[in-house]
Formats: C-alpha cells, structure tokens, sequence
C-alpha cells in the first residue's frame, strides 16, 4: 500500500521497559494497557487499511493524569498520538510503534449545563451524542452530527473540525465551539477560549480546531447548545439525472431557502442504503436528494411547496415525504449508515473533497470515468448544499492489486477536487489518508507557513507527527 | 507624515514587504484608515495599504460565495451581494461614527478586525464567515490558506488566525466568504420597562425557543428613554407571522411586546450594530466587553458601583457596550476588575491616544496564552513589520 509511515525510533523501542514503568507511576490501575493483545484494539481508526500497534497506551482520566502523561513523554522524547474514539476516517489516530497513545475516553463527563447562555462545558471525551443526550431533555441539542455521532468524541471533533448532514444551517465544529482546555506537548495546561462569544487575543480556538491533535491534547470544551426546531421532515426528491438534482439544488439556494440538510444519493448508493435501511428510497431514478426543513408543520409545508415547486421546475420524478416521525428516522438512517452499509457489499474506501457547487454534474461524470478507468465501481453520497462530496470507491480488500488501484483512483478524484477550485478534504481531515496530497492543494510556502504555526506548539515533532504533512518536507520555525 | 505604499497587486505587496523586512521597516498596515485610532497607538514607519487592492474576484449566487481584494470597499461587495438577494450574514459593523472617521472601509479592515454585528448570535461572526484569505507574511512570501468552497479542512486553519488579528500578522489580499440570502421579511419584538437582569433573562427565553431570534438586545434607561429590550426574527412572510405570535406569548411573563417592522426597525438595528447610543458625548472612551449573558448583568452592576457609565447590551446579553469617562485609566481598573472571575474579557474601541498608549487596550492574556501569541507572532512575521505593538506591547 502507498502511504508510508516513518521508521520507529529504535532508541525509543530499547527504552520501552523504562518508558512503561514510568507512564505506570502516572496513571491509576487500568489507565496502562501494555499488553500486545489489549495494544492491538489500538493498532488502527476507521481507516483501516493501516495498522501500527503502539508502544502502549494511555487512558488518563483527568487532565492532570493527561498534563502528567504529556510531560513525561515529552521529556523522554517519546511521540505521542492522540485518539478520542478512533472512528477518524483519514488514519488520523492511527499510532506508530514508536509512540504513546493518549485516549481521551475515560473524561466523559458532563461538568456543567447553561441552558440560559446554550452552552455546555464537558469533558472532551464524552461522545458526539451523548452532548445532545444530556440535554435533550430541555429539547436542546449539540448541532454538527457527523455521520459516526454515535461513538466519535468531541475531542476527535475538535481534532478534525468534523462536520455533519446538518451544517449547512448550524455550521460545523468550529461554529459550534466556544473554548477549550488543552494539554501542550509539555504538560501546561492551558484554557483557550470560555464561555463568551469570542476571546481575546488571536483566534487560538480557530486555529486549534481541525488541528489533528498536532497542537495539544483536548481534555475539555465549552460548546454552544441550540433549542431544537419545533419539528423536522426530510422529503425525497428523484432525478432522472444528477445534473437535473445539481441544478434544482442551486435553484433552491438561489430563491433564498437555506434547507437544514440536503443530502445526494447516486443510483449505486441509493441501492446500497435502501437495502440496509428500507427507508423507502425510490429505485428507479439516478439521482436522490434528501431535503430536511424545520419549522412548525404549517412553515415546513410553506417551505416544501417552495422547494417543490423549484424541483417540479427541474424534472423531478418522485416526491416523498415523511409521514412518520418512524419514517423520518429511517430516511436519515440510511443516509447515515451509508457507509456501514456499503461495507455490507463491498470494501470501500471513502473520500471526502470538497467542490464548488457548480462543477458538480462535471465532477460526477469525471469521477465515474476516473473510477472506470480502474475497473472498479463508485457509490456518491454528499451534502449537496455545501459541495462536500464522499465518493465511496468499492474494492476487494483481499485483492492488493485492486487495493492499490482503489487508492490510486481516490488520489486522482481529490486531484480533481483540488482542480475545480475545491479542496481536498471537507470534513473527514488530513490524517495520514491525504497528507502525501497536500502538495496537490497547496504551494511549499503555504505549508511551510502552517507547519511553523504548528512549530510554536510542537517544535520537536512529537504530537501524532506522521499526520498531515508530507514526510519529506518539515520545517519547524 | 509617513511613507505610504499602495500597491496594485499581490506581487506588489509581496515586493513592498520584502522591501520593508529589508530595510527592518516597521509597517502601519491599513486599507482605508477608518479604524486606525483603533488599538495602542502603532510604531511604525511607514504605511502599507491595500486601498488599491480592489475589486469582486468571485461572486457564485448558487453556491453563496463571494471572494474580493483586501482592499475593495465593504459597501460594494454588500452592494453586490444585495443585488441577488444576499448579504454577509455576521451583520459587519461600522466604526466610523463611533471613531469619528470618514472614508469607505475595506473587507480586509472587516475581517481584520473580526467586526461582527447582531446575527452574530444566530449566523457567527465574521471569522465564522470567513472561509477563505491570501495573504503576504513576514518574509513577503504569498500564503492562502481555506478557500472558495464552505466545507474545507485541510491543513491548518489560518483563515480563523487572521480574522481578529488588526493586521499584526500578515497583509491580507483577497478575502472570500460564505453568505446568506437576505430574509424576506423581519420582525422586531420590543419589550418595555425590564432592568438588566430581567431583560437578560427575556433575551435569552428568546434564543432558547425554536423560533429562531437572529438579533437580541437591550437599551437601558438612559440610552432609551425607558428601557427596552428588542428581539428580531426573520424569515419568509408567513413563518415571521407565526413567530411574532408564538414569542409574544412566550414572553408574556416580561410584559407585552410590541412589534417593530420596517425601516424604523431597520434602524434601531443599525444603531446597535454600530454602538451608535455612544457616539455622544464624543469624549467619553468606549468599551466592548464580551462576557456569558447570565453574568452580564452583575458585572454592568460592579462597574457601575465604581464608574460613571452608559451602557447597552448585544448578542442576548454576551456583548456590551459601555462609554465611560476618558479621563485617568478610562475605567480599565472598574471594568476588568467588574468582570473578574466571570470569564469575560473588554476592549478599549475608543479613546484619545494618550489613554491607549498606557492602559490596556486589548486584554492582558494569561503567561501560557501570552507565549503562544508572541509564537504566533514570530512564525508570521519574525521581524516584527506589522503593526508592531498595536495589540499587544512585544506583537
């Protein structure tokens, strides 16, 4: 497989008896695992093509154990690679054998709810739902809903910036993140943002998102809650073509409706979904858009007309909307398990680019033929009001001839990403999936400027330093 | 008087900083001047601007997006925008009344300064808008980082580092956001009567119903004849009529709320968008304080106890405007010290430059985060060239 990962450190792997004794002083009993077959549930994240069983693994339970860990390991040289549940997609919490994994999964605690300010203040391995959970109660809720909301932590979030089928209206991580505490590579502990709207000084928050745990080690968060809509219904709209649901997709845009989500399902993905969900998807149309609107019945059936009337415009084939808050639920299951049930029929990998919206019936032919031109097939599912595409490239994991092609055709679609004015990644990360394209999007200057802002947090490397940039070019200061 | 450069192009920018690093140059980093007796006093020798930066480089309706030259007035980019039904969704502000300043300001002093009105509380702020810069570091070298596309997590997001930075890290070229249609129509609920905390506690019932408050504010005694909270909604015709009705009932155990539409809302919005209460008398100093909206209200009192001030309320109670003699430290000591242990932090947005070169315009930062910053700082521009010390005394 393509993507390399650095030689371990051999002094490091002779030091391990003593690296471990002292991590052992440092945690309480069970915040150690050692053990080759408890270090093995570690080796990979989602994307698991690659695997590295790590020297060992840390699970502090507060962020002074964490501040403890992080001292020691910086003291000693030792590479540390952060991890919240491991569900990234792009390799970002895959470890080296060389390094110390910090798990933020045993802080899950909620420390404080105000719903008068909508914020919440948990500890950051506490998962993506278990935020809403908390006080759904009071019908708020935590808005960015990445697809594995189930078991992803916000620490993770924060990690990747992570989006969801619902930012077009609520924004994505870093709207929705108001201060953070974080652990720098040498163990100060420092308080990034609060509980107001901004901070003073530079926008350390903003930088720290989406900063792949290269920065520090997020231990806890402020975030902004939102009082849920009075409802919600998604309706299904089918397409002979994709052009036909790109181009109702911009006139919706342009008549000024702004639909919470707008979700696009090719003919394969569509068939993949309705057989895992039987969601009621239509099987006769090319292209399917979910479309959700909020409001009041009486607004959302003001604003469906609308939409309605503008896909009619544009040939729509089927309606369907939900009559059920059971529907509804399992209309968003299958678009949320899209890519668990495409892993029921074949091994995928799946990209994440972003394009401009207005290249996307282009981008879609282009990506069929890039994926042709492999033998292989490709399901599309993506947010269509924003352009994040996930086109999921099915292969035959056993087969590494076809393993490598499905990699080399994920690489030529981000190129073309890249070469329509989008990017190479809209909401999944860099991690080690992409890290050897970033040349592709970015000039040397760019990514010497980021890597000496990453230097002011981590001159030495230590801080999951096989992510992001390319191995052959790193700068500090 | 100082040197001022204009450059036409990036590769001109590019060319004046480099120019600059060598000859260990310090910069005064502006577009159009409207805000520079805004933050200490600079110390620099000559001026770069990027007035003649200028122009739209991108505007794509369907995919609410719009991308233009540092430089480019903020009013024909809205003027642009508005021509299609659409606008910059954080609602930016305009200091010129306030500062006293005239001139057209550019969409590079927006984002430089993050300045973001009422919908900051529903849309974000400018840096939430924000998706995409180019910029000339420190060393002359062209950087962009984000994009044109509103999903992009690649790399580190230098985007969010600029906005609010008053140009002390890099000289912006080109910005590009994201953007929202203009509603069709807005609604404005006004209560009567309400002290702070009340009307706090108003404000946010508001923002925590379904309906959606996109504007939330408070006008105390003093800057209103009586005092007055406002809550504004916007949307389509038939859903703003729904909503008035259902927040009215809502908000009845805070009076009976009247509604405001049309352009007399429009600008009373405008007002609390500019902090246009405080203009007057023009030699009291005014401050931004940022602060939790359930701690708002105590804090005004603390200051209150000690200072002679005005003061209104924005974003539900989490921003406040208060004008204050600008005599001695301008209350920096009464207001930093009301807020203490609250979270919240002020900014001094006006005062005369004696003040600003003495008191604390910005917040003082906490050692770990003031290290991180001079980090920062050092990584952009290591010579010091922009803006030195007009945030921060060594930035």
């Amino acid at each position: 497989m393509g993507i390399a990962f650095p030689a371990p450190d051999e002094s490091i792997l002779a030091r391990r008896d003593f690296i471990i004794a002292g991590l052992a002083r440092l945690l309480p009993p069970g915040g150690l695992v050692t053990s080759e077959d408890e270090r093995r549930a570690f080796e990979t994240d989602a994307f698991t093509a690659y695997r590295r069983v790590p020297l060992a693994v840390c699970l502090p339970s507060t962020t002074e154990q964490t501040a403890a860990v992080m001292r020691f390991c910086y003291e000693n040289g030792v590479k540390v690679v952060p991890r919240g549940a491991g569900t990234s997609l792009a390799g970002g919490a895959i470890p080296q054998e060389d390094a110390v994994v910090i798990g933020v999964s045993k802080m899950n605690r909620v420390l404080d709810v105000n719903f008068g300010d909508r914020t919440i203040r948990v500890e950051a391995g506490i998962t993506n739902l278990g935020i809403s959970a908390a006080v759904m109660d009071e019908s708020f809720f935590y808005a960015p809903d990445p697809s594995s909301q189930l078991a992803c932590t916000i620490a993770g979030n924060i990690a990747m910036n992570s989006g969801g089928a619902h930012c077009l209206k609520y924004g994505v991580t870093t709207n929705n993140v108001l201060g953070v505490k974080m652990v720098t590579v040498d163990g100060t502990v420092v308080e990034i943002g609060g509980d107001a709207l901004d901070a003073p000084g530079y926008d350390l928050l903003g930088l720290v998102v989406g900063s792949e745990g290269q920065l520090g080690i997020v231990t806890e968060a402020t975030v902004r809650i939102l009082r849920a809509a009075e409802g919600a219904r998604p309706v299904l709209f089918g397409f002979d073509t994709s052009e036909q649901a790109g181009a109702a997709v911009a006139a919706i845009i342009g008549a000024g409706i702004i639909p919470v989500a707008m979700e696009f399902m090719d003919k394969p993905a569509i068939e993949i979904c309705e057989a895992f969900a039987h969601a009621g998807y239509p099987l006769d149309v090319e292209a399917l858009l979910i479309i959700e609107v909020e409001g009041s019945d009486a607004e959302m059936d003001f604003t469906l007309g609308r939409i309605v009337e503008i896909a009619k415009r544009h040939g729509v084939k089927t309606v369907k909307e939900s009559k059920s808050a059971m529907e509804t639920a399992a209309i968003w299951k299958g678009r949320k398990s899209a890519f668990g049930a495409t892993g029921r029929v074949a091994d995928y990998i799946c990209m994440d680019g972003t394009i401009p919206t207005g290249r996307l019936p282009e981008v879609l032919r282009r990506i069929d033929e890039i994926v042709k031109g492999y033998g292989l097939r490709v399901a599309n599912v993506f947010h269509a009001g924003d352009g994040n595409l996930h086109p999921l490239v099915l292969y035959n994991v056993n087969d590494p001839d076809e393993a490598h092609k499905a990699e080399e055709a994920g690489n030529d679609i981000l190129r073309l990403c890249v070469e329509v004015g989008g990017c190479l990644t809209g909401e999944h990360g860099v991690g080690v999936e992409k890290r050897d394209l970033m040349n592709v999007q970015f000039d040397r200057v760019d990514l010497d400027q980021q890597m000496r802002v990453r230097g002011v947090f981590d001159r030495g490397w230590l801080l999951n330093p096989a992510k992001v940039f390319p191995l052959d070019h790193r700068i500090t200061a | 008087m100082t040197a001022v450069s204009e450059p036409t192009s990036e590769s001109e920018l590019a060319a004046a900083v480099a120019e600059a690093r060598a000859a260990r140059m310090p910069l005064s980093v502006e577009g159009r001047g409207t805000k520079a007796t805004l933050g200490r006093p600079a110390q620099a020798a000559a001026t770069l601007s990027t007035a003649k930066l200028s122009g739209i480089t991108l505007h794509e309706p369907a995919e609410l997006v719009i991308g233009a030259k540092s430089g480019t007035p903020l009013a024909e980019v809205e003027a642009a925008l508005a021509d299609k039904g659409q606008m910059l969704a954080f609602e930016p502000l305009d200091y010129r009344p306030l500062l006293g300043s005239s001139g057209a300001p550019t969409v590079g002093g927006v984002v430089a300064g993050n300045l973001s009105g009422p919908r900051r509380i529903s849309a974000g702020a400018c840096r939430d808008s924000l998706i995409g810069v180019r910029f000339v570091n420190g060393r002359g070298e062209m950087i962009k980082n984000g994009g044109r596309v509103m999903k992009n997590v690649t790399g580190l997001d230098l985007v969010k580092l600029m906005a609010g930075s008053w140009g002390t890290l890099g000289v912006m070229s080109e910005v590009i956001f994201k953007v929202l249609p203009v509603p069709e129509r807005t609604a404005t609920l006004v209560l009567h009567g309400l002290d702070d905390a009340r009307a706090v506690a108003a404000l946010s019932a508001g923002l925590g119903s379904p309906f959606e408050v996109t504007g939330a504010a408070h006008l105390p005694a003093g800057i209103d004849r009586i005092p007055t909270t406002l809550m504004r909604i916007e949307g389509f015709a038939p859903s703003i009529t729904y909503r008035s009705a259902q927040l009215k009932t809502l908000l009845k155990p805070f009076g009976s709320a009247d509604l405001l539409e049309g352009a007399s809302a429009a600008e009373v919005w405008r007002k609390v968008r500019d902090a246009a209460f405080l203009v007057e008398p023009r030699d009291r100093a005014v401050w931004r304080v940022s602060v939790a909206p359930s701690k708002a209200a105590a804090a005004v009192a603390r200051i209150r106890s000690t200072l002679d001030i005005r003061h209104f309320y924005d974003w539900g109670g989490g921003l406040v405007w208060i004008a204050a003699p600008a005599s001695g430290d301008a209350g920096s000591a009464a207001i930093r010290e009301g807020l203490a242990g609250t979270g919240g932090y002020a900014t001094l947005m006006r005062a005369p430059a004696e003040i600003r070169a003495t008191v604390d315009v910005f917040q003082p930062l906490s050692a770990p985060l003031m290290t991180i910053t001079s980090g920062i700082k050092a990584s952009l521009d290591p010579d010091r060239l922009f803006n030195p010390g007009r945030m921060y005394a060594g930035i």
